[in-house]
């Protein structure tokens, strides 16, 4: 099946601040299948987390958002209130980036979870049994026990996986995993990343999985997108970025890895840091720590360019690099 | 070698949690975070924490900073108990002792900008503003973050970004320990690298030590001179890096090395050994090694008698009975 499921159109998105307009994420374009993991991996900072919320409509005030994004040929933008409710609710689920603050101290886990799955009309104690399953499934030790905890009484990595199990609870057509498994031991992420593959295969779920684990990325992924300070710079199937990453921020990305000891010296880095936007004017976002930058990448907008039908990237002279 | 010193002498240590069962309540139960755990952690060295989530890691981290009281056991620190430090001991230790939790977004105040949350400490330890302006910025820039964030508050940034602002707040006091619960669990590998290469050049300009937890084994392969590994509240091995990462001994540290994600899509369709049976309880421990229900190798013994401790090297213990 690779019907479309969601579909993202020169999004752009600025943040109104103190000193004028941030621009988070600048004319980015992507679409996702059903039965499909699509990874996005990228610069701290560069607007993984802003396009997510975009999608949900869980922008801050603050947030302007043009282009336009359709989920199974809906405009998400043009829906009323009570419909996008309804959307988040029943078709797109989230895992977001920081449990503690999406979690009610207040309320015990199990509870917020049960919460969630009397949405669908199921009476409070039938809901609980599921809650007990889910924390079963999720790997949770003493799921009775725990339903019962508080957030502040859980681990780290505990708390990340009440976030999976009320996300598994709706069992939503588009799932949107924000770093769903940073705070995992690398077993239980494996556990879970089984369980995620398993909604792909059984439910045809389409996946959009961000994160900054490229051993994640090969293990899942069926497509990934590399974004740079709120663009995206190459996106493609996975094999493909792989064996051949074109982008020279992907390709210095990639080289950044800790593959080695601290004996045999420091670790590669990109010099230089991600400015802070706040004035729009043309050019390769990367163009200041780029070793590739000629002047036309600091006044012109790179082109975006196809290496195969399943791989694109956006550059100047990529290819060149050998 | 030389002979390092000791700077963190934990002895027997104990942390129980209890858990009152709101609605079946037969008697208490406890939850058994830290248990019994023997560990020196010495000078300039860089000690690297690794286990099951939920095994006691970050309890263990708030034990060392006295942010909860141990149930059993003592804590040094320089030589002073934590427990039975005065007033003015307690002070210094808070400027010796730096730490950076888990989840940074919670230790943020939501209302204050980056600026004065980096501020804040060294004020209340007695530097000028002006200074601690000066210093809020040099920190800022140290983690790579554009100056322009230091008007910004905790809900304009992202993951990583509170990540970073987090790290900088420790830095700045300037300490000789620091404690690192997952610093870099939210960093892209770049900005991770760059926050490595810093953390490693003040390690060596100043002979610092510090605890890193993560469930990074590359970060903890990179940076650590020693790794502790804990499965339900006790260690279960420890010894040098590249023999905990390269060959280790337990059953457990042989599985978690051997589950770590590979970087090619292509080997995806291997053989994987995903760890069988579920987590580990610390309200009903096992009997015996508490590994062994889940554990490949166990033997009838296992099941019976806790393993002691067996040194196979001079810096390398493991608790396994196959190990004796
Ligand atoms: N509410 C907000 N107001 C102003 N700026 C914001 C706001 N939220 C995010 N930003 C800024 O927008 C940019 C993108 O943030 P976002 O959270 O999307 O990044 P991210 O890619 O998810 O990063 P990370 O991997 O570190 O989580 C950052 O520079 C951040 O500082
Ligand atoms: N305040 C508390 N009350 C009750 N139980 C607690 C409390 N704090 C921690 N625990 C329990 O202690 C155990 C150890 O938790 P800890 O946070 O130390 O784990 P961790 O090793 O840091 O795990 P992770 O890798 O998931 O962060 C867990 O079972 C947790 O539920
Ligand atoms: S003591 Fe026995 S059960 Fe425990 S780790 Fe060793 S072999 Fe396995
Ligand atoms: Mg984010
Ligand atoms: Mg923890």
């Amino acid at each position: 099946m690779s019907e479309e499921l969601l579909r993202l159109e020169n999004v752009c998105i600025d943040y109104k601040v103190r000193d004028g307009y941030l621009s988070a994420v600048k004319d980015v374009s992507f679409h996702i299948n059903r039965s499909e993991i699509f990874a996005i991996v990228g610069e701290s900072g560069c607007g993984k987390s802003t396009v997510a919320h975009s999608i949900m409509r869980l922008l801050g005030k603050n947030a302007k958002v043009t282009g336009s994004i359709l989920f199974n040929g809906r405009d998400l933008q043009a829906l009323s209130d009570k419909e996008i409710t309804g959307v988040r609710g029943h078709d797109i689920g989230m895992i977001f980036q920081n449990p503690l603050d999406s979690l009610n101290p207040v309320y015990t886990t199990g509870n917020q979870v049960n919460e969630a799955i009397m949405l669908d009309g199921v009476d409070k104690l039938e809901g609980w049994k599921k809650v007990i399953e889910l924390y079963k499934d999720i790997k949770m030790p003493d799921p009775e026990k725990r339903a019962r905890a508080f957030p502040h009484e859980m681990s780290g990595g505990m708390r990340q996986r009440v976030m999976i199990a009320m996300m598994l609870s709706r069992n939503p057509a588009l799932l949107i995993a924000d770093e769903p498994t940073t705070a995992l031991d690398v077993t239980i992420e494996a556990q879970i990343l089984e369980i995620i593959s398993q909604l792909k295969r059984e439910f045809h779920t389409a996946i959009m999985l961000i994160t900054h684990n490229f051993g994640l990325v090969a293990e899942v992924a069926d497509r990934v997108a590399i974004m740079y300070a709120g663009e995206l710079v190459e996106e493609g199937n996975v094999y493909e970025v792989f064996a051949h990453p074109v982008h020279p921020y992907t390709r210095l990305l990639m080289a950044a890895l800790p593959r080695q000891t601290k004996r045999e010296g420091r670790l590669q880095t990109i010099d230089g840091t991600v400015p802070r936007l706040t004035e729009s004017k043309p050019g390769c976002r990367f163009a200041n720590r780029c070793p590739l930058a000629k002047e036309i990448c600091f006044d012109q907008d790179p082109p975006v360019r196809r290496l195969s039908g399943t791989h694109s990237f956006q550059c100047f002279f990529a290819e060149e690099v050998e | 070698m030389e002979q390092r010193n000791t700077v963190i002498h934990l002895e027997h240590v104990r942390k129980e949690f209890s858990v009152d069962n709101r609605f079946f309540s037969k008697g208490k139960r406890t939850v058994k975070a830290v248990n019994d755990l023997t560990l020196d952690i010495k000078k300039g060295e860089i000690l690297g924490l690794v286990g099951e989530s939920g095994s006691g890691k970050t309890t263990l981290a708030r034990v060392i900073l006295s942010l909860t009281k141990i149930t059993g056991g003592s804590v040094l620190v320089d030589g002073v108990d934590i427990g039975k430090a005065s007033k003015e001991e307690k002070k210094e230790f808070r400027r010796k002792v730096a730490v950076m939790f888990q989840d940074p977004a919670s230790n943020l105040n939501p209302r204050e900008t980056v600026e004065s949350s980096i501020m804040r400490p060294l004020v209340l330890h007695g530097m000028p503003k002006k200074e601690a302006r000066k210093k809020a910025l040099e920190t800022l820039r140290s983690v790579k973050m554009d100056e322009r964030y230091l008007y910004s508050y905790p809900h304009q940034l992202s993951g990583g970004q509170l990540q970073r602002i987090a790290i900088a707040r420790a830095l700045a006091i300037d300490p000789q320990i620091m404690i690192l619960d997952e610093p870099t669990s939210a960093l892209d590998v770049s900005v991770q690298a760059q926050i490595l290469n810093l953390l490693l050049d003040l390690q060596e300009q100043r002979n610092l030590t510090y605890l890193v937890i993560t469930h990074d084994l590359n970060v903890i392969r990179y940076i650590s001179d020693r790794v502790v590994v804990m499965y339900l509240g006790k260690m279960v091995e420890v010894g040098p890096t590249d023999v905990i990462c390269t060959n280790p001994s337990h059953p457990y540290t042989k599985a978690l090395m051997a589950a770590s994600p590979i970087l090619d899509p292509t080997l995806r369709g291997r053989e994987k050994s995903i760890m069988k049976g579920d987590p580990g309880s610390l309200i009903h421990l096992p009997e015996g090694c508490h590994f062994h229900p889940r554990c490949p190798c166990a033997m009838a013994l296992c099941a019976k008698e806790e393993p002691g401790c067996t040194a196979l090297a001079e810096d390398h213990q493991v608790w396994c009975h196959l190990c004796k």
